[in-house]
């Protein structure tokens, strides 16, 4: 299943012709089809950071499972950090076709030279927090995997699909938890707004740097990896966001944000970029306890993954043995 | 239920190494064939079962999974595409639409 990069054929000129004429008219290109190096190597850059997101994504959210208010809330969230655990696997089977290890990625992840989306390195304070990702953080990550499930990657387009079903329940339940509290008590309306204030930068941030300054975008897109650019799918996920923040009276803090009756988008104020970037090179206020989360997650689990392998090795001799009886 | 041949195709190796890659497959009942739906590592044929229900079908997706060592699929490939489906290309007659039936006649 897997292609093997060592006898790929040299790439020319007519093969990446024939390889972008296909993606032009929306072929899905599979593990085993020619493709240019640049093409492989950018798709698992962009899923292994997909899945890794996926990954440290449990951890925010998996601080509240015992702290949630309610069984109804409970059940609901542990769910849903169920499934990220699911989309993470789903993604890291898919890089898988590219010809790289699994076992490589989570190497990687765990040296610390692995990025993820830098959302996660932001802590998670109330329980309004685990609303608002809910809401924002899987809003805007449904916007952006909506447009990846049309990707040209096959097994990518595929696992996005999954996951954009699965995920439409995540951003309700983060959505109702906002509801909620902002119907609530004064004080409840103060945590919910206090979380929006939080998280909306960070979340809006998620769709990467402004198309200029987006290194990856123009070989992404000319490859029908990418179908719309940071700008256009930070632009669709506030148009949409907006009406529901208003809808539940919460107020987005952004002083400049105003509708705009020509281009029929919310126009918003500029992103702090320094932010950004110092986040994005490991500097946020959570990377270090994330990391150390994952390595102690991935060290307390050995004895489980030997365990696994001694049964199956000794199932195997019991197998061997009663059929030679 | 487990297929117990399936197990030694596959041996799992250490826990440094990578376990074994299994690929899934679902029917969601209704007489629908299995489908393929992903694939995962496990150690073995039950552990991959499991795991199949755990990763793929969260949500009722399936009344049936069958699991496959993945090195036990033998594929076409692409570079073949062409000389291996050409039989299929020039079979206009392998259709219904090739054979005449009288104007006004519905055949089915």
């Amino acid at each position: 299943m897997r292609p093997d990069p060592l006898h790929s054929a040299p790439e020319d000129a007519t093969r990446l012709a024939q390889f972008e004429a296909r993606v032009a008219r929306g072929e899905s290109i599979e593990p085993k089809d020619w493709m240019p190096e640049r093409y492989r190597k950018q798709l698992i850059r962009m899923m292994s950071q997909h899945a890794h997101s996926e990954i440290v994504g449990m951890l925010p959210e998996g601080n509240w499972i015992t702290r949630a208010p309610s069984l109804r809330r409970k059940l609901g969230l542990l769910a849903k950090v169920q499934d990220e655990a699911g989309h993470g696997l789903y993604i890291y089977c898919g890089t898988e076709t590219l010809g790289v290890d699994r076992h490589e990625l989570i190497g990687q992840l765990l040296a610390g030279t692995a990025k993820y989306s830098s959302i996660f390195n932001y802590p998670t304070l109330t329980w309004a927090d685990i609303g608002a990702i809910g809401w924002l953080v899987d809003g805007a990550a449904i916007v952006n995997q909506t447009m990846l499930a049309k990707a040209s990657y096959g097994p990518y387009k595929r696992a996005m699909i999954r996951i954009c079903k699965e995920e439409n329940f995540h951003k309700r339940q983060g959505y109702e938890i906002m509801m909620v509290l902002a119907g609530g008590t004064a004080a409840q309306h103060a945590m919910a707004q206090d979380a929006l204030n939080r998280w909306w930068w960070p979340s809006i941030m998620m769709f990467g740097p402004h198309d200029a300054a987006s290194s990856n975008s123009e070989e992404l897109t000319r490859w029908g990896i990418k179908r719309k650019s940071n700008d256009e799918l930070r632009q669709r996920f506030i148009n949409l966001t907006v009406a529901q923040a208003q809808a539940i009276a919460l107020t987005i803090p952004d002083p400049e944000l105003r509708y705009n009756e020509e281009t029929e988008n919310w126009d918003f104020g500029e992103i702090d970029w320094d932010e950004f970037w110092r986040v994005v090179k490991g500097d946020g206020p959570c990377n270090r306890e994330r990391l150390a989360a994952r390595r102690k997650a991935h060290a307390d689990g050995e004895w489980v993954r030997a365990a696994a392998v001694a049964h199956a090795d000794k199932e195997r001799v019991r197998l061997r043995e009663s059929g030679a009886a | 239920m487990t297929n117990h041949d399936a197990t030694d195709a596959a041996p799992p190796s250490s826990t440094d190494g990578e376990w074994p890659l299994w690929e899934v497959f679902i029917t969601p009942g209704d007489g629908r064939p299995h489908e393929h739906a992903g694939s995962l590592h496990a150690v073995d044929a039950e552990h991959a079962l499991e795991n199949a229900r755990d990763v793929y079908a969260r949500r009722n997706e399936g009344i049936g999974i069958w699991v496959v060592p993945s090195s036990a699929i033998t594929a076409s490939t692409p570079e073949d595409v062409g000389s291996f489906f050409d039989p299929a290309n020039d079979k206009v007659y392998r259709h219904p639409q090739f054979y005449k039936s009288p104007r006004g006649v519905k055949v089915f």
